[in-house]
């Protein structure tokens, strides 16, 4: 029986060599699964994603420029950079909290809490806006009362931040807690009995061993925070110049055929998610092959 | 283990990436300060006069009454924004494609009940239903008959989520009406119509650009949306049929304004040759007579309106009740023969 | 986890409470956790089901099981499965290309995993259905057809799995995998043995994030599937015809249907991860 620990436990130098037929089973069987998986992106995600950056510089680069530095395109770009960002910003330190919460603590109601949290993502963008609504609307309970303080939720920012955190709200979680599991305790543990409190553990020994798992969530929340049009375009009220976003930017666009302009904006967000995540890989100190 | 230095040095470098990329997110986040406007007045409309409305503001502002009115802008589909206003959309004038969007304002109390008691009867411009076809008309289409033949393929959007294709059917079902059918003829057609959809889109400019990206042989659309695809240069026509509905467009000021002035002031203004030879220009019929228009806009000897077949709130109760409408029954019909 | 040190019996730890035992700092974290999951998700998703059954739990029953309600339901769920499958395939396998595998151009490809995502699903869906509706230029005509709804939704939900797996691929230790072939068992048994019960928590939370984003999916399905009802329409564009009918309740009460199938489907999952751990 394939035991891991037995495995570990024999000393390296009795452990039998490789056989030489069992490398070259080994070879193929890594191109077959590079091909296999190279040739589904390509035919998934490469052809599409090709055709978009064709269209968008069909006309030459000067038709794109002219699109992206318009003033109603430039804000919409910054009204999505600062709702992506207080997403993004928001998720993270909950999903860290809960990702700990989940994998190191035990109390009851754990798993739903699990089973919970995953939820959002199965909500249809119309339900999201129809349920934010429901409750943070100015006529609805929770919302007048807000309304009555001055604070406006639906069809204002807030209830874009909130919408866009409903659809992204596990990306963080589910990215961090497998490797919480991953790593174990040992080092956590260690640090304990040395003396170092929660924070101490947190920022020394947890943070960096979940860091490139945790840039993932960020970047996976970041995308989608970026690409995110259904649940934005009820709650956001699509007001030009003040609450439109960049993708309805690219939905008004393509409606009244400005093919270009709603291929560049959609490029350009594309590009913004593609520039974090090659940031992140350049960062990443180069994996031992 | 990662030996210390490479780690130390990795996380400053990540630290300093992310501080750079808060600080242009905080710096993109500063609005500038902006001297605040005398009135700023809230449109909501729905989507296809976008580019008319823009115009019109501008023509406006150089009244005197427009003088110092800014506005905020929202264009969508039209169900959608009666529905956001509902919600607590703030909005000072309100322009949707299809009466039932107003009346669900003044059942939400936002709008007056005489919205529609002047003398345009609460609208602002007319088009009417078309059939759209290739340049060419490969498929010789010549009318309404032409479209339940076997093999021809109609683009329409869904009724229950577009109402642009509310006006499509009410077009298709009121055409057998006034060539002398019965109802039960007129439900037929609808059923043998709608067979020949392939795709619903949710709204009607979607089926717009359906159709322009190669699908379907006939579109059924308003003419104001055929000629805007023209005017964008897509390769169609559009055939006046001899039946056809008139599509009116509402517009109405809120009871919940703020600035009822200078919204009546738009409101009129909106009716004024001026602004309505600029609808004009952008495909729509005018409410007013006298206005130069470059486009050639026929009327259909058969021409009727909604009022003729029982007006909107008749209407929407008998074909497009979700559970017990006409059309309900027409849909269910294609999916039962189909699938 | 199995031998704790003997530290970890000293009486200093003892004090602390030890790693995992209900204490006021769990209790702490659990109810700001739950608090911010109420505000945010189960009071609005709690507002819609009471919408639901508004009029009763029979009109709630009917509206959801009306012929085009359930055409809807069904067509939806069982495309969220079939790509919830391939993704936990696939996803896992690109991810180990990913990891594992070195090429020229390898970080190109990792840049393209996130694209679906960060793309508005407008754009996807209007790119798919020009790849493959009317004149298509790859000759694939799937547009307006189940067959596309199944591509858009492979589409959108490609980054979920490889993107849990690939953290964890990072910090696996080869040597146990190395151990095991250089003692002779071949590849499948190694990744029986050792790498699946160490990816199958981060292969099943991206399964269940990819099936719960397939049966949500708007954007892209409504363009490329030609929304005919009982053929192509899924549930969400459903939905949203209730929505814009003014007939919330039912709208609601598919919503609701949708919100109990994925939970079932998370909570098989869960399971499943328990009982991978158990049998590890």
């Amino acid at each position: 029986m394939l035991d891991a620990t037995a495995v570990l436990a024999t000393p390296r130098a009795t452990r039998p060599s490789t056989q030489p037929s069992t490398a070259r089973n080994t070879r193929a069987s890594k191109y077959v699964m590079r091909i296999v998986g190279l040739g589904y992106l390509t035919v998934l995600v490469g052809i599409p994603v090709g055709l978009i950056f064709w269209r968008t510089f069909e006309h030459g680069v000067s038709p794109v420029i002219d699109a992206l530095t318009d003033p109603s395109v430039l804000h919409a770009f910054r009204v999505t950079a600062i709702v992506a960002f207080w997403a993004v910003l928001l998720n993270t330190v909950f999903g860290v909290g809960v990702a700990i919460l989940l994998v190191r603590h035990r109390f009851p109601g754990r798993r739903l809490l699990s089973v919970l949290i995953d939820l959002p993502i199965a909500v249809s963008p119309v339900v999201v806006g129809l349920a934010l609504i429901l409750v943070y609307g100015r006529f609805a309970p929770v919302g007048g009362w807000l309304e009555n303080h001055g604070i406006r939720v639906i069809f204002a920012y807030p209830g874009m931040v909130l919408a866009t955190m409903f659809v992204s709200l596990p990306l963080v979680v589910r990215e961090v807690a497998p490797v919480l599991e991953e790593i174990g305790t040992e080092q956590e543990q260690a640090a304990w009995t040395l003396g170092a409190n929660g924070v101490q553990t947190f920022r020394r020994v947890t943070l960096p061993a979940i860091r490139w798992a945790l840039a993932y969530g960020v970047v996976l929340t970041l995308a989608r925070s970026l690409g995110e049009y259904g649940a934005v375009a009820v709650v956001s009220g699509r007001l030009i110049d003040k609450t439109q976003t960049a993708t309805l930017v690219v939905e008004e666009r393509f409606q009244n055929f400005d093919q270009t302009t709603a291929y560049a904006v959609s490029v350009t967000l594309a590009i913004v998610a593609i520039l974090i995540l090659v940031l992140i890989n350049v960062l990443r100190p180069k994996e031992h092959s | 283990m990662r030996p210390p230095q490479s780690a130390h040095r990795a996380r400053s470098r990540s630290g300093a990436a992310l501080a750079a990329l808060v600080s242009l997110i905080a710096l993109t986040a500063c609005s500038s300060a902006s001297a605040e406007p005398a009135t700023n007045l809230s449109l909501v409309a729905y989507s296809t006069p976008q580019a008319a409305y823009e115009k019109i503001i501008t023509a406006f502002n150089a009244t005197s009454q427009g003088k110092n009115v800014t506005f905020t802008k929202s264009f969508g589909a039209s169900g959608d924004q009666s529905r956001a206003v509902v919600s607590g959309l703030e909005a000072d004038y309100v322009g949707f494609s299809l009466e039932p969007d107003v009346t669900r304002l003044v059942k939400g109390g936002l709008v007056a009940a005489d919205w529609n008691k002047d003398k345009y009867a609460g609208n602002v411009t007319d088009s009417v239903v078309v059939l759209v076809v290739r340049n060419g008309n490969p498929k010789k289409i010549t009318g309404w008959a032409d479209l339940t033949k076997p093999g021809v393929e109609v683009i329409t959007a869904n009724p229950f989520t577009s109402g642009g294709a509310r006006w499509n059917v009410m077009a298709a079902y009121g055409q057998v009406i006034k060539g002398g059918g019965t109802e039960a003829e007129g439900v037929a057609y609808l059923k043998a119509l709608f067979k020949n959809v392939p795709v619903q889109d949710d709204s009607a400019r979607k089926s717009l650009q359906t159709f322009t990206s190669g699908k379907g042989d006939v579109l059924l659309a308003y003419e104001n949306e055929a000629i805007f695809a023209q005017q964008n240069g897509q390769a169609i026509e559009y055939i006046v049929p001899d039946s056809t509905i008139l599509i009116e467009n509402p517009v109405a000021v809120t009871s919940s304004t703020k600035h009822p002035q200078q919204a009546k002031a738009f409101l009129d203004f909106v009716r004024t040759p001026q602004a309505q030879k600029i609808f004009a220009e952008n495909g729509y019929r005018p409410v007013i007579d006298g206005v130069d228009s470059p486009f050639d806009f026929p009327t259909p000897t058969g021409l009727f309106n909604i009022s003729d077949l029982g007006g909107w709130t008749d209407v929407t109760k008998k074909f497009f009740d979700p559970k017990a409408g006409i059309m309900a029954e027409v849909e269910t019909g294609i999916g039962v023969s189909v699938g | 986890m199995a031998d704790a040190p003997a530290t970890l019996r000293s009486p200093l730890y003892a004090r602390r409470g030890g790693l995992g035992r209900l204490n006021t700092g769990t209790a702490f974290g659990v109810g700001l956790a739950t608090l911010w999951l109420s505000l945010l998700v189960l009071i609005p998703l709690g507002a819609v089901v009471w919408r639901g059954q508004k009029n009763g739990f029979a009109s709630f029953l009917v509206a959801a099981t009306t012929p085009e309600a359930a055409a809807a339901i069904r067509l939806t769920v069982a495309s969220a499965l079939l790509v919830a499958l391939v993704n936990a395939a696939l996803g896992t396998l690109i991810a180990w290309v990913l990891v594992r595998d070195d090429f020229r151009g390898k970080r190109v490809v990792d840049a393209l995993i996130d694209l679906p995502f960060a793309l508005p699903t407008i754009v996807a869906g209007l790119v798919l259905l020009t790849l493959y509706g009317v004149n298509s230029p790859v000759g694939l005509e799937l547009a307006y057809t189940r067959a596309g709804v199944v591509v858009a939704l492979l589409f959108v939900t490609l980054p979920f799995v490889v993107r849990t797996v690939q953290p964890v691929l990072l910090e696996m230790d080869v040597e146990m995998e190395q151990a095991a072939a250089s003692l002779g068992a071949g590849r499948l048994t190694t990744f029986r043995r050792i790498v699946l019960p160490n990816l199958l928590p981060a292969i099943s939370a991206g399964t269940a994030l990819a099936f719960a984003r397939a049966i949500s999916e708007f954007g892209s399905t409504v363009l490329i599937s030609g929304n005919l009802p009982f053929k192509t329409q899924v549930a969400s564009v459903h939905i949203f015809g209730q929505i814009e009918t003014d007939n919330t309740v039912g709208a609601a009460a598919v919503a609701t249907v949708l919100l109990v199938v994925a939970l079932f489907v998370l909570i098989g999952l869960d399971l499943l991860q328990r009982w991978a751990a158990r049998h590890a």
